[in-house]
């Protein structure tokens, strides 16, 4: 009697215990999910909704506002790729992918020099990185007086005995040259703070230890620090690719597009906004993202991320 | 886990293409009428007025009319939201049923569409009998919208400037007109024509050249069905004109850095001599002399050198025209603004700009018009909308600054080619997109 009344007992018990670990463990499966629902809804209303919406709007006629819209099909991206003249503003983004090359080798060049002990090492450091910091619009405006004729440029210039008469933003090449210009004074910032970060996680003994094999600068930088930030290195060069390929907001600001500076990006905001062909528009970014996602894939196959073990 | 975050992807995606298959659907309130309230003590509500003073509205000018329309209208609480970048604002909040109570119709906004955005303001015969611009707006016999102000496009120019170089009439032709520049450039120190190439959006001012040229109420339709780019057509003429101005020096050294803000204290001051604009350039030119310190009667205006039986011609057209929300809950007291601010606020009289009311009399600056005889014609504009439509499905953006930056970037020498080819390749287009 005893021993059932305790076995009675004992079994509710022994079905709570078993019971408990197992809510325990739903709720544990749930939390990070829970965690989670913040960012993925931001994530989900403010990224994806908006692609998804814009893949629907490239197989539509909608104009941007009119109640109507009509399914067309593929008639679009027919139209994009039939259209030659929709891809002849990639030329421009040339123009932007050898500025690209010219900013990450001087921002190598800076990010290297300042990582060794430099006087007024932090103010340079400061210096380079401030452009980055000043809104793109600012920007925009800053340079338009300074390309300006008699401007800022032409001033500084004559200060050092050049007397030049030129248009800066006049020809095409003198334009895209001129905006590639701002856009790498903007971006170096960038670029320099990732490779100071990569350069900076380097062991400072692998210099000391160089330094007593006799290596120089030269020596340090090509067998430590270049293979050292390879990974930052490439990461670098894919957003310098996909960047080029969207220019966008300096010569929008600045020529809006004039005189041969019409980038892609330029070219699918005037087709939606200036021609209210808003499914066409959405076409050409479906279009744009494809190859940007082209080129990076493209770009991984050839230089495999390759795990850094330097010591 | 990887399973997994594919079906979670996949759902979004899914949910969101429905998502985007509800929106723009609206509109349901379609054909409502915002009738003209009788009895003015009764009409109650709070309105939202938007529009694209940001000036007025920061000075507190519209204030003072919001008073002086108070004065008649007691009940009624008027709010303005001033935007800059009106026209992709508006665009966007049109998709939903907030867009203000009165608004100005957005360029983008196709004519057949008006029913569904905004509500009706009377029928074409009652409003035309009073007003002008009237088939601006028309749809289906009903008017959705009335312009406050009418303008006229003409050269902004200095009087003094032009006196100087010795010019004293205005020219009749093309060729005079240059011949003119040239003095000014010869004999002053001003820059003869200034473009304001940068702004972009003064350059597309050349297309109001459309009318003046052979004084044709029918231009317009002319555009919707004809090549406007013809030998003698008035787009060609003028564009020819503005080609010329740049192609002979006439114009500032460096148009890619040009600053419009910059440009009217410096007309003022007589920098710079001539630019193409419109009437409702000649008030904020004014101010811009009074802040410089220079006197504001040596701005003139002058129409476009083209005479057709010994007389200059000017269209009138209307500014934006303001319309009713349709979704608005105090629709009375909209149309009760729109009215008074058309008829009875002296907003076309601030702004020196011809009243919309056909029996209202030129303003003053107008005068040297009335005394050369200047005939004003209103260019019919029922095949408006279908001009709209050719113009973006050919891209060519009559109304956008591209083509007239590339005519400018021609003339310079910036790219290469020739004009005519230039003008072969827009006409291509728009007769390709006629059909």
């Amino acid at each position: 009697m005893a021993a059932t009344a305790q076995k009675a007992v004992e079994q509710p018990v022994a079905g709570a215990e078993s019971a408990a670990p197992a809510r325990a463990r739903r709720w544990r499966g749930l939390t990070p999910w829970l965690f989670l629902i913040a960012p993925l809804t931001l994530l989900i209303v403010f990224t994806y909704a908006p692609i998804a919406n814009m893949v629907a709007y490239s197989f539509t006629d909608w104009d941007g506002v009119s109640p109507e819209l009509n399914y067309t099909g593929a008639d679009n991206y027919t139209e994009i790729f039939t259209r030659e003249d929709l891809f002849r503003v990639f030329f421009v983004s040339g123009y932007y992918l050898a500025a690209s090359a010219v900013q990450i080798a001087a921002a190598l060049y800076f990010a290297t020099i300042l990582s060794f002990n430099v006087r007024f090492r932090n103010f340079f450091k400061g210096v380079l990185f401030f452009p980055y910091l000043i809104n793109g619009v600012a920007i925009g405006f800053v340079f338009l007086y300074f390309f300006q004729d008699g401007g800022t440029l032409d001033s500084v210039l004559s200060l050092l005995g050049v007397h030049t008469d030129h248009a800066w933003l006049g020809t095409s090449t003198s334009a895209n040259t001129s905006l590639a210009g701002v856009s790498v004074w903007r971006y170096l910032g960038l670029n320099f703070v990732l490779f100071l970060g990569a350069i900076q996680s380097i062991p400072g003994e692998l210099y000391e230890a160089a330094e007593l094999d006799g290596a120089n600068r030269w020596h340090q930088f090509r067998y430590i620090i270049a293979p050292g930030i390879r990974p930052v290195l490439s990461l670098t060069v894919i957003l310098s690719i996909s960047g080029s390929l969207s220019v966008f907001e300096i010569p929008y600001i600045m020529t809006g597009g004039a005189t041969g500076t019409e980038t892609f990006v330029i070219q699918t905001v005037n087709l939606a906004f200036r021609f209210n062909k808003t499914g066409l528009a959405s076409a050409a970014a479906v279009v744009l993202l494809l190859i940007i996602l082209l080129v990076t894939w493209v770009q991984r196959r050839l230089v495999p991320d390759e795990r850094v073990d330097l010591v | 886990m990887h399973m997994y975050r594919r079906t979670v992807l996949a759902m979004v995606t899914g949910a969101a293409l429905l998502l985007s298959a509800c929106t723009g659907t609206g509109g349901s309130s379609k054909g409502a009428d915002a009738k003209a309230p009788t009895d003015p003590a009764k009409v109650s509500g709070t309105i939202k007025v938007l529009t694209v003073r940001t000036d007025l509205v920061q000075d507190g000018t519209m204030d003072k009319y919001a008073a002086e329309f108070n004065k008649t209208y007691p009940k009624v609480k008027v709010e303005f939201e001033a935007l800059t970048n009106y026209e992709s604002e508006v665009k966007i909040r049109m998709n939903t049923e907030n867009y203000g109570d009165v608004l100005l119709i957005p360029a983008v906004i196709k004519k057949a569409d008006y029913p569904k955005f905004f509500a009706s303001l009377g029928t074409v015969e009652e409003r035309s009998e009073k007003y002008r611009f009237t088939d601006f707006t028309t749809v289906d016999g009903k008017v959705y919208g009335q312009s406050p102000v009418g303008v006229t496009p003409g050269f902004i120019y200095n009087k003094r400037v032009w006196r100087e170089a010795g010019v004293t009439e205005w020219p009749t032709t093309p060729a005079e007109f240059l011949t003119a520049l040239k003095a000014i450039k010869d004999k002053t120190d001003a820059v003869p024509y200034y473009t304001n190439f940068a702004a972009g959006w003064t350059l597309t001012s050349w297309t109001y050249v459309n009318g003046s040229v052979h004084c044709d109420p029918g231009a317009t339709t002319k555009l919707a069905e004809g090549d406007p780019w013809a030998e003698d057509a008035d787009l060609r003429v003028g564009d020819t004109l503005l080609h010329d101005i740049v192609e002979q020096g006439l114009a500032e050294k460096d148009p890619t850095t040009t600053n419009w803000e910059e440009s009217k204290p410096r007309t003022a001051k007589g920098e710079i001599a001539t630019q193409w604009l419109g009437t409702w350039a000649i008030v904020q030119f004014q101010d811009a002399a009074k802040k410089a310190g220079v006197n504001p009667v040596d701005i003139g205006f002058m129409p476009f050198p083209a005479q057709t039986d010994g007389k200059f011609c000017a269209p009138v057209a209307p500014d934006y025209n303001q319309a009713v929300n349709v979704h608005s809950k105090h629709k009375d007291a909209a149309r009760a603004w729109i009215d008074w601010f058309t008829d009875k606020s002296g907003y076309d009289k601030d702004n020196l700009a011809i009243s919309p009311l056909k029996n209202a009399p030129l303003p003053a600056v107008m005068q040297p018009y009335e005394d050369a005889g200047v005939k004003f014609i209103e260019v019919d504009d029922s095949k408006g909308a279908q001009v709209k439509q050719i113009d973006n499905q050919s891209e060519t953006g009559i109304y956008a600054p591209e083509y007239r930056q590339k005519l400018v970037d021609l003339a310079r020498g910036a790219t290469k080619g020739s004009l005519d080819d230039f003008f072969a390749d827009l006409s291509e287009r728009w007769t390709e997109a006629q059909r």
